[in-house]
């Protein structure tokens, strides 16, 4: 891991100004920012760890634990909520076997999250699978589209 | 400065002001919670918002700079109904347990809801949660008392430069941690703690011992590094329950960890409480092998001290056993009576028979000024000898020997509160944060005020974080790197000509001198990089407020006297010196050792440095004691040791201090010792000197006495007594006085300030310094009249001693460098948790859980080489004996060093080290030494 982040600080100069860069490139190579990371990156850039957890912590967009190589994203906003989103993430949550409180499976294949808002009401319910959007989105629709992430690999 | 109208009332303050600081100035309250004067300010609690006249809301005073013509109203019945709502809110997410709270009373938030007259919260709803993580020994946190002013965030970032804490997710869910929410791993010098405006951080050793009422709050001076910092105990029935420190000090209120968290040595169970005299045989000649009973006491039934297996030691930490006596715990328990009775006798024979000369006194650098006083007048004018010498042998005699006689005075040329106005910092040979950690902070304070700070240490210490330049020599080579510097000054014309005119002599053989050592002759011996070299010439040599401050990496050596020449040269051709924030600063390690040093205890001066053997201040002191004095310079700590070793030395009085640990080569002091005919020890703990002793006499601590200590700017601060001593234990100067009396010398005094006036009487620089001027704030000497302000920095108008002399001094190697059979080089010193021998830090449970135990510390390669991992156990041994101490790798020490804390009796590094004098200062070499190292391997 050292040798990543040797190389991912290769790119920038040494100030405070790029830390949130520098975290971006750490997700991006490690898929989330572990605790080992932040103590390396604060030896090297002579800036506290508790800085570095205050901004991975601050930004919504850090991760504090590794997560599933797919990441299903469904929308709660109003519009989504009131065609069903509920239904999809309960049937979401029974389908991939996540416990209650946690949103990764244990084989780190999925992350189910849910957000407020992505923005496309008329398309509601949306759910986001890597990074495509699914509109008009039902259980069974679901159901099947993970069906076929869990056939890849 | 603008003039702006608040409440009415118009003031006149400095450009940039803020309408907080311009309030404040008229002494207009506006409550707050996240403002601290010393920090960057915040805006975040909103308590202190006010009307601009002109701007369409209220606005926070602490961030709005105040402007020309400016109308602020600070109270209206609307600003009040804010605030109230503001603490309405604080208060709904928070225990409201002011029963229980630590705080309460102490408390700003408990004092606005009270003010405010919050009985019942309009709002009620979810309330954060936290999961308490709490290992740490020293700060209690209950994070659901947070407010979020951040004052410790900003605290631990600004002032400590540390950054352990800040704040982590966001919104309501907001919170004050370290990295990952872990539990504080940190210096621990409670700073956080003293700012908190609520009860979320506290002591831990506070808990339960009392809040507010019954409590006396007892000024004084803290009794560890020569810092001085000002102390304020908190005394509840006859117990010190917390330490605290008010902002209005030298030390601004701040305070390290052992400051603010290390007192609970005072009321240790293992405190001495009764005067001993030893039962068990002692190995009277270790040469012979024979035991022999101390004579004039024949053995009783024996009391075993401090309940059950009370003295014993737990392993010998490399001393060679047959050298400890086999009942060494064994004492019995007499009356004062009896004891003192015993030592007047015990003394007075063995100076009838052997001469007065035969009898050696050790001072304590650790005891006030007037009981140093007395120790050295009971050694002179009562024994009749001049054999009386304090700790300042093994710190900074080269600096004395060196500074002394090239100024005419060897104390710190500036004050403390000078360091944040440098331009910039020479630090050499001082690991500052962890000896003298608040000297520490003004020195990060001068950097974040724009000065530039230079370091030149063998270890990446702490402060290199902070630094422009790091230079990291060998250990060892500092005049070779010292005399690079000077010439790269010389050759770029920036020594100062007037200066070195008007007040010096010798400059142009010293000159001479330097030209062998070119920036390349210097990378060639220091291993520095010649740009380096280069760079901090140019650095020093055009700064127009540079210090310079160094400490035992300087002093140390067995060319110590000619470091600290090499100091003085450096300063005196750029004519640093005499001005104020300009000059050399030899920052001393022990509380009081300045004031021991200035008090006379030191074999060839009465007290304020007036050398014994000039007939005219002998006869000046004659008259003023009473009696005859002796004109012969008398023996120094080290030599005493030695005399005590080749039998000419008949007894000792050591007053306060361990030399077993902190002398070099420990087994070689056991044997001095356990030599004398008779040896008494006065401390406040069985120590490992102790145990050697045919007398114990306990003593009280500094919390137990009145008188003063001299700081290591020169500054004398009131010690004030707060509680009692345990059992029969009594003052030291009790103690000098009554065995003065039952040698028929008279010594009475009505109270310990006449001591002190006593002394002034001898030494003109204190004779204006009374306790009533330093009540509240120290003076610094020379402070000759009693309207003499005190004197900040030294030699203003010139030097005591007319012309100061340059020194030609040659880089001559260490004594005892490594070689095939011992290769590594040893440096031994401090760390920041423990203190000296650890007679008091490692008696208190809290600090023994952060810095349990002696380590090495080895370069990751050598570690490697030797095949060794953190933790493993190693023995470790050089030419005088050998230790099993634990492996710290750390990329602090440079290849092929190593370092070992000296704080640890276990592990104690002075069983290695070499006593290898200094020929001028008889200072030993603590900080090089070879030794080898080889793993142990576990079974």
């Amino acid at each position: 891991m050292e040798k990543k982040l040797e190389k991912i600080l290769k790119n920038y100069v040494k100030d405070e100004c790029n830390i949130i860069s520098t975290l971006q490139d750490v997700q991006e190579i490690l898929g989330y920012i572990p605790e080992e990371a932040i103590n390396f990156l604060s030896k090297k850039l002579d800036i506290p760890a508790s800085r570095l957890f205050g901004i991975i912590t601050f930004y919504s967009q850090f991760h504090l634990k590794p997560r599933g190589e797919n990441i299903i994203t469904i929308c709660r906003g109003t519009a989504c909520h009131v065609n069903g989103s509920e239904r999809l993430i309960n049937r979401l949550l029974i389908e991939l076997e996540i416990p209650p409180g946690g949103d990764t499976t244990d084989d780190l294949r999925f992350t189910a999250e849910k957000v407020n808002c992505v923005g496309t009401c008329s398309m509601a319910p949306v759910v986001i699978i890597n990074k495509r959007v699914h509109g008009e989105m039902t259980t069974d629709k679901l159901i099947k589209e993970i069906k076929i992430l869990k056939g890849k690999r | 400065m603008v003039t702006l109208k608040i409440d009415g009332m118009k003031v006149t303050v400095r450009k940039l002001s803020t309408v907080l600081d311009a309030a404040k100035k008229l002494d207009i309250p506006i409550p707050t919670l996240c403002h601290h004067p010393e920090l960057s300010p915040f805006g975040g609690c909103r308590l202190c918002i006010v009307e601009v006249q002109g701007m369409a809301r209220p606005a926070t005073a602490c961030t709005t700079i105040a402007k020309e013509g400016m109308i602020v109203t600070t109270t209206s019945p609307y600003l009040e109904k804010l605030r109230k709502t503001i603490l309405e809110l604080l208060l709904s997410d928070h225990p409201n347990d002011c029963m229980v709270c630590e705080r309460a009373g102490d408390c700003t938030l408990q004092e606005l809801a009270y003010f405010y007259n919050i009985r019942e919260n309009r709002f009620v709803g979810e309330k954060r949660p936290f999961i308490k993580k709490d290992e740490n020994p020293f700060v209690e946190r209950s994070m659901e008392k947070c407010i979020l002013c951040g004052q410790c965030v900003r605290v631990c970032d600004e002032i400590q430069g540390v950054g352990a804490i800040d704040f982590a997710y966001k919104g309501f869910n907001t919170r004050v941690c370290a990295s990952y929410e872990k539990d504080l791993n940190c210096e621990f010098c409670g700073q956080c703690v003293a700012v908190c405006p609520t009860g979320a951080l506290t002591g831990k050793m506070w808990a339960h011992k009392g809040r507010q009422k019954d409590i006396e709050q007892v000024d004084t001076v803290c009794p560890y590094c020569g810092c001085g910092c000002n102390l304020t105990l908190h005394v509840r029935r006859n117990e010190i329950i917390r330490v605290s420190s008010k902002k209005d000090t030298i030390n601004e209120g701040w305070l390290c960890m052992k400051g603010r968290f290390g007192y609970g040595f005072i009321n240790s169970d293992e405190r001495l409480t009764k005067p001993l005299i030893r039962t068990a045989p002692k190995k009277h000649s270790a040469d012979s092998g024979q035991w022999t009973n101390p004579p004039n006491n024949p053995p009783t039934p024996p009391l075993a001290k401090g309940g059950e297996g009370g003295f014993e030691r737990g392993g010998n930490g490399g001393v060679d056993s047959s050298l400890l006596t086999p009942h060494s715990s064994l004492f019995r328990e007499v009356s004062w009576e009896e004891a003192l009775n015993f030592v007047a006798k015990r003394l007075g024979e063995i100076k009838e028979r052997y001469g007065a000369d035969s009898i050696g006194g050790l001072s304590s650098a650790r005891c006030t000024n007037e009981e140093n006083y007395l120790f050295q007048k009971f050694m002179r004018a009562v024994i009749g000898t001049n054999n009386v010498d304090n700790c300042v042998r093994y710190c900074h005699s080269s600096t004395f020997a060196g500074l002394a006689s090239v100024f005419g005075s060897g104390a710190m040329t500036n004050s403390v509160p000078e360091i944040e106005n440098h331009d910039v910092i020479f630090v050499i040979g001082s690991n500052t944060t962890e000896t003298h950690p608040i000297i520490g902070l003004k020195m990060k304070k001068a950097v974040k005020n724009g000065a530039e700070l230079i370091i030149a240490d063998p270890r990446r210490i702490e402060l290199v974080r902070f630094a422009k330049i790091w230079l990291q020599h060998r250990p060892g080579t500092d005049v070779a790197l010292l005399n690079s510097i000077m010439h790269v000054i010389v050759k770029e014309d920036l020594i100062d000509k007037k200066f070195i005119e008007e007040r010096t002599e010798g400059f142009e053989s010293f000159k001479q001198s330097l030209a062998e050592y070119t920036p390349e002759e210097g990378e060639r011996i220091t291993g520095v990089p010649k740009e380096d070299i280069i760079k901090v010439a140019l650095l020093y040599g055009n700064a127009v407020r540079p210090g310079i401050y160094y400490t035992m990496g300087i002093t140390q050596h067995s060319h110590g006297t000619e470091n600290v020449y090499a100091i003085a040269n450096l300063a005196l051709m750029t004519g640093n010196l005499g001005r104020e924030s300009t000059g050399v600063n030899p920052l001393r390690g022990q509380n009081n050792v300045q004031g021991a040093t200035d008090m006379g205890c030191i074999p060839d001066f009465y007290p304020g440095y007036q050398k014994v053997n000039i007939p005219g201040i002998k006869q000046k002191f004659e008259m003023a004691w009473g009696v005859k004095l002796s004109d012969k310079v008398g023996l120094t700590a080290t030599e005493i040791i030695n005399a005590a070793f080749k039998g000419k030395l008949k007894a000792s009085y050591i007053m306060g201090e361990n030399p077993v640990l902190s002398d070099p080569d420990v087994n070689h002091t056991i044997k001095a010792l356990g030599k004398l005919d008779f040896l008494v020890v006065q401390d406040i703990f069985m120590t490992e000197t102790a145990e050697l002793a045919d007398v114990v006499l306990p003593a009280a601590c500094f919390a137990e006495k009145d008188g003063t200590f001299t700081n290591t700017a020169r500054r004398i601060q009131r010690v004030r007594k707060a509680v009692e001593p345990p059992g029969e234990a009594k003052e030291d100067s009790w103690i000098i006085m009554e065995l003065a009396n039952l040698f028929g010398y008279k010594m009475r005094y009505n109270y310990i300030g006449e001591v002190f006036h006593e002394a002034g009487k001898a030494w003109p620089a204190i004779a204006g310094i009374t306790y009533g001027r330093i009540e509240k704030i120290g003076l610094q000497w020379p402070c000759p009249t009693l309207d003499h302000p005190g004197t900040l920095y030294l030699f203003k108008g010139g030097f005591p001693r007319g012309k100061a002399a340059f020194s030609t001094i040659r880089y001559r190697p260490s004594e005892e460098l490594p070689d095939n059979e011992y290769p590594f080089l040893l440096s031994t010193g401090r760390q920041l948790f423990q203190y000296h021998t650890g007679s008091m830090t490692r008696k208190i449970d809290a600090i023994n859980k952060v810095s349990p135990e002696a380590y090495i510390e080895i370069h990751p390669d050598d570690a490697k080489q030797l095949g060794v991992n953190d933790g493993d156990t190693v023995k470790v041994s050089s030419r005088r004996g050998s230790i099993d101490i634990k492996v710290l790798i750390s990329e602090r020490p440079l290849k092929g060093m190593t370092f070992i804390p000296f704080h640890f009796k276990e592990a104690a590094a002075n069983v290695l080290t070499s006593s290898v004098l200094d020929p001028i200062a008889r200072i030993p070499e603590l900080k090089v030494c070879a030794v080898k190292i080889e793993p142990i391997h576990q079974i």
